[in-house]
């Protein structure tokens, strides 16, 4: 892989920035090149947040993405401000518990993962990030899974050290529920399902 | 697996200041380098150290001189508005001979404009905001291990010259999380700060003051400043200068828009393009006489920069030919894309017929 420019969007709380941070690290830890911007603005809470991660074997010239190899959408404004600008045949991995209209894009790979409701079936809605995470991984192996459940352990401030394992499980969860379904059949019906056929 | 860390460069600024050893930080929170603040504030108690989180930014200037006066190694950072208020306490460090260091992580203006990204604040800081012939060394990092760099180059710099020293970065920079590894190289032979207001028991008064009123002793202490500038511009000059030899096209770049600049130096070299980059890391001291140099026999040099064209005008005093100079210059605190600078280049390509492979 040269270089993957991944944006990942949603609403402020939903752990955007924690999802892009760790992604980030665990790059790092691989001892790729890495760069990791938030957008910082005048933001209001529970508004649309977003962050630009690059992950390249080589040095990274601008840190800003314009034109996302990948995208992780994780509500339905992100959906509408990302979704024009995924490259040709780019990766656009989509919270379906959230995001229920259809993507208008024909010619990207377009992956919708339940995140929020198999968080709440693992008992923390918040875990849907990493759910959604497991499940871009599942689809781009730009970092080692093991590697990014190891960056957790140094990212998570101790006080929250409990929470290690559930984030695990839920980046396990998403990867496992992309690749049962990544079979070409059940895929296009599960899409259909949710309304992006 | 790498031991290094991952931090924004805001944060990577500040933690390399107290590795640096500064144990004073005085800031006003803004937009985008609140991050220094934050950090500070944290931080600045574990160590020991002093974080005033000031009235405003003519206060913390003004602490900064109050501290660097009595000989501790100081620091402020702000963004664009607040070091346009800065303005005057600079002046007065330089004409103190205080050894200091100004962070601006540059935004959109002008006024209080927005909190884009921008580069606009190059005039301001290269040809001095503040009153009275004086000069502040200006560093341009381009990415956070240079911005945690630069900071330990800085402090040192400042008590190598008794004089402010700036680093200039867009908000882009300031906002990045990449790795990051804490290595200060020490300057060597460090001038004793026997100058700083230290209690004078058992020894003459020092004094620190501006104010000169003597027939011609102004002119003299001018004189001091001026040959001591000139040391610098003979010492401190710093550029890095990229497969520009017998290039048909120079891109000259400082800050976030040299690594765009790079990223296609790379593009258009595998295409068979003979296509540099100059890249300035002093802005002042300048290097004029090294982008001249490397600029010799190119048929194009296109300056890249976050504002209407600053650096654009040190480019002509080095190169002394308009009719090689190009700008594509971004105001308003907006990014410069990839394609915008590809497409200038292929502008150039066409316009002199320059041949690929």
């Amino acid at each position: 892989m040269a270089e993957e420019r991944i944006i990942i969007a949603g609403f402020g709380g939903q752990g955007i920035m924690f999802m892009g941070k760790l992604l980030c690290y665990a790059g790092m830890m691989e001892d790729r090149h890495v760069t990791y911007m938030p957008s910082y603005g005048a933001e209001v809470r529970g508004g649309t947040a977003y962050c630009n991660v690059i992950i390249s074997s080589e040095e990274i010239p601008s840190p800003v993405v314009s034109d996302p190899t990948a995208a992780i959408i994780m509500n339905m404004p992100s959906l509408a401000k990302f979704e024009a600008a995924v490259v040709k045949k780019g990766l656009m991995v989509v919270n379906s518990s959230l995001v229920t209209r259809a993507a208008k894009r024909k010619d990207i790979e377009l992956i919708p993962v339940p995140a929020t409701s198999i968080a709440d079936r693992l008992g923390n809605t918040r875990v849907a990030n990493m759910v959604a995470l497991g499940g871009f991984l599942a689809k781009r192996a730009v970092v080692d899974i093991a590697t990014v459940t190891a960056a957790i352990q140094e990212i998570l401030p101790a006080s929250r050290s409990h929470l290690i394992e559930v984030n695990r499980q839920a980046i396990a969860e998403g990867k496992i529920y992309v690749e049962a379904h990544s079979s070409a059949a059940i895929w296009s019906k599960l899409t259909r399902g949710f309304g992006f056929a | 697996m790498s031991r290094k860390g991952l931090m924004c460069g805001n944060e990577a600024m500040a933690e390399a200041a107290i590795t640096a050893g500064c144990r004073c930080y005085f800031g006003y929170p803004i937009t985008p380098q609140n991050e220094v603040t934050a950090y500070m504030s944290r931080r600045m108690p574990e160590v020991g150290g002093q974080f005033v989180q000031s009235e405003s930014e003519v206060a913390a200037i003004n602490m900064v001189f109050g501290a660097a006066a009595i000989g501790a190694r100081a620091f402020t950072s702000s963004s664009s508005p607040g070091i346009s208020l800065m303005q005057e306490g600079i002046s007065y460090l330089a004409g103190n001979e205080l050894p200091s260091v100004i962070v601006n992580i540059m935004r959109g203006g002008p006024g209080l404009g927005n909190i884009g990204p921008s580069q606009a604040d190059y005039f301001q800081a290269t040809r001095g905001g503040g009153h009275g012939d004086y000069r502040t060394i200006v560093l341009a990092p381009a990415s956070v291990q240079e911005l945690a760099d630069q900071m330990f180059l800085a402090f040192d710099l400042a008590d190598k010259y008794r004089n402010p020293v700036m680093v200039i970065a867009d908000g882009v920079l300031g906002q990045i999380v990449e790795p990051v590894e804490f290595s200060p190289k020490e300057t060597a032979n460090l001038p004793k700060k026997d100058w700083a207001l230290t209690g004078c028991s058992g020894r003459a008064p020092n004094k620190i003051r501006s104010l000169v009123l003597g027939d011609n002793e102004l002119l003299e202490h001018n004189r001091k400043l001026q040959a001591k500038y000139r040391a610098m511009e003979e010492s401190e000059i710093r550029y890095e200068s990229l497969e520009t030899d017998g290039a048909d096209i120079i891109l000259v770049a400082y800050g976030s828009p040299s690594r765009t600049c790079r990223s296609l130096l790379k593009k258009y070299r595998q295409e068979g393009y003979r296509i540099g980059l100059f890249r300035p890391i002093t802005l002042w001291p300048f290097p004029y006489k090294a982008l001249a140099e490397a600029a010799h026999g190119s048929r194009m040099v296109l300056v890249v920069e976050m504002s209407a064209g600053q650096l654009v005008e040190d480019v002509r005093l080095a190169l002394l030919n308009d009719s090689i100079i190009r700008l594509l210059g971004k105001p308003g605190g907006e990014v410069i894309q990839s394609h915008e600078v590809q497409s200038e280049i292929e502008k150039i390509i066409e316009e002199f017929k320059i041949k690929g492979r």
